[in-house]
């Protein structure tokens, strides 16, 4: 029912950042993630958004969805340092390539995303329920 | 004489109709705020809202000032159909969602939504009381 689709379109919306949210949080919990081996270690995750296309209509967009993570394809970091177990034989451990920066930006907008859909959702649940009292 | 309700509404009933169906619009832009290549879709409230009238749209009609003149409109397209947003400010990934324009945009179509409720509601409120003969 067209009246109720915007619940489903707020939904998706929030679905997809919250995605995002989670990727941002693994990112910043490996952050700190080393390995002896640069294939090893770990990569920053990114969530790929994807309009939902349903029908042909006039309006036929409906919400949003998450087309894949892709990981980044930025070098890890290679730091020297012999002394630590992970080292490889030339005394090297690569740090992931977790930019602090960009994951913190991803975060806030990720989470501001969040909200304007959680307001879209609290405004048409408002108007519903005036919508639904019309004449009392 | 015959009473038409549909008269009695007037134009409120399609307009709270459109309005909503311009909030699914409007929401579903928001929600795709950060999916790449998206374009913001919206519509003329006015051209739509005559057509659901049942008025013919005021589309810029091309003047005819002699007899064998052809008549034509500057659109010629639909003029009903969802519109792409011109952005102020196009993003990189070819994005053109503008969260704050489109908040202001739900905000104000919010706004109208519900004086179209209150509209309807003061009449249904005069047709009771009318029904119960002024004494509520």
């Amino acid at each position: 029912m067209d009246l109720f689709r915007v619940f489903d379109i707020a939904g998706s919306g929030m679905g997809a950042q919250s995605v995002r949210l989670n990727a941002t949080a693994s990112n910043l919990a490996n952050i700190n993630s080393v390995s002896g081996d640069p294939a090893q270690v770990y990569r920053a995750r990114h969530p790929v958004f994807e309009t939902v296309v349903a029908g042909l209509g006039a309006d036929s967009s409906a919400g949003v969805r998450v087309l894949g993570v892709v990981e980044s394809t930025a070098d890890p970091v290679p730091v020297y340092e012999p002394g630590h177990p992970e080292a490889d034989e030339a005394g090297y451990i690569y740090r992931g390539n977790v930019d602090l920066a960009s994951e913190m930006t991803n975060m806030i907008s990720a989470s501001r995303a969040y909200q304007n859909n959680v307001e879209i959702l609290n405004t048409s649940k408002d108007l519903m329920l005036r919508t639904l009292s019309l004449g009392s | 004489m015959s009473f038409s309700l549909d008269k009695y509404f007037g134009i409120h009933q399609q307009a709270l109709s459109l309005r909503s169906q311009r909030n699914t619009v409007l929401a579903n832009n928001l929600a795709n705020a950060d999916t790449p290549g998206f374009k913001a879709r919206d519509f003329d409230f006015r051209t739509v809202l005559a057509q659901a009238g049942g008025q013919a749209p005021a589309v810029d009609q091309v003047r005819v000032t002699h007899s064998r003149h052809l008549g034509g409109s500057a659109g010629g397209t639909d003029p009903g159909a969802l519109l792409y947003r011109v952005p102020l400010q196009p993003a990189q990934d070819g994005n053109t969602v503008e969260a704050d324009r489109e908040q202001a945009a739900f905000a104000e179509n919010s706004v109208r939504y519900q004086a179209s409720l209150q509209f309807l509601n003061s009449r249904i409120q005069s047709m009771i009381n009318v029904l119960k003969g002024g004494n509520s």
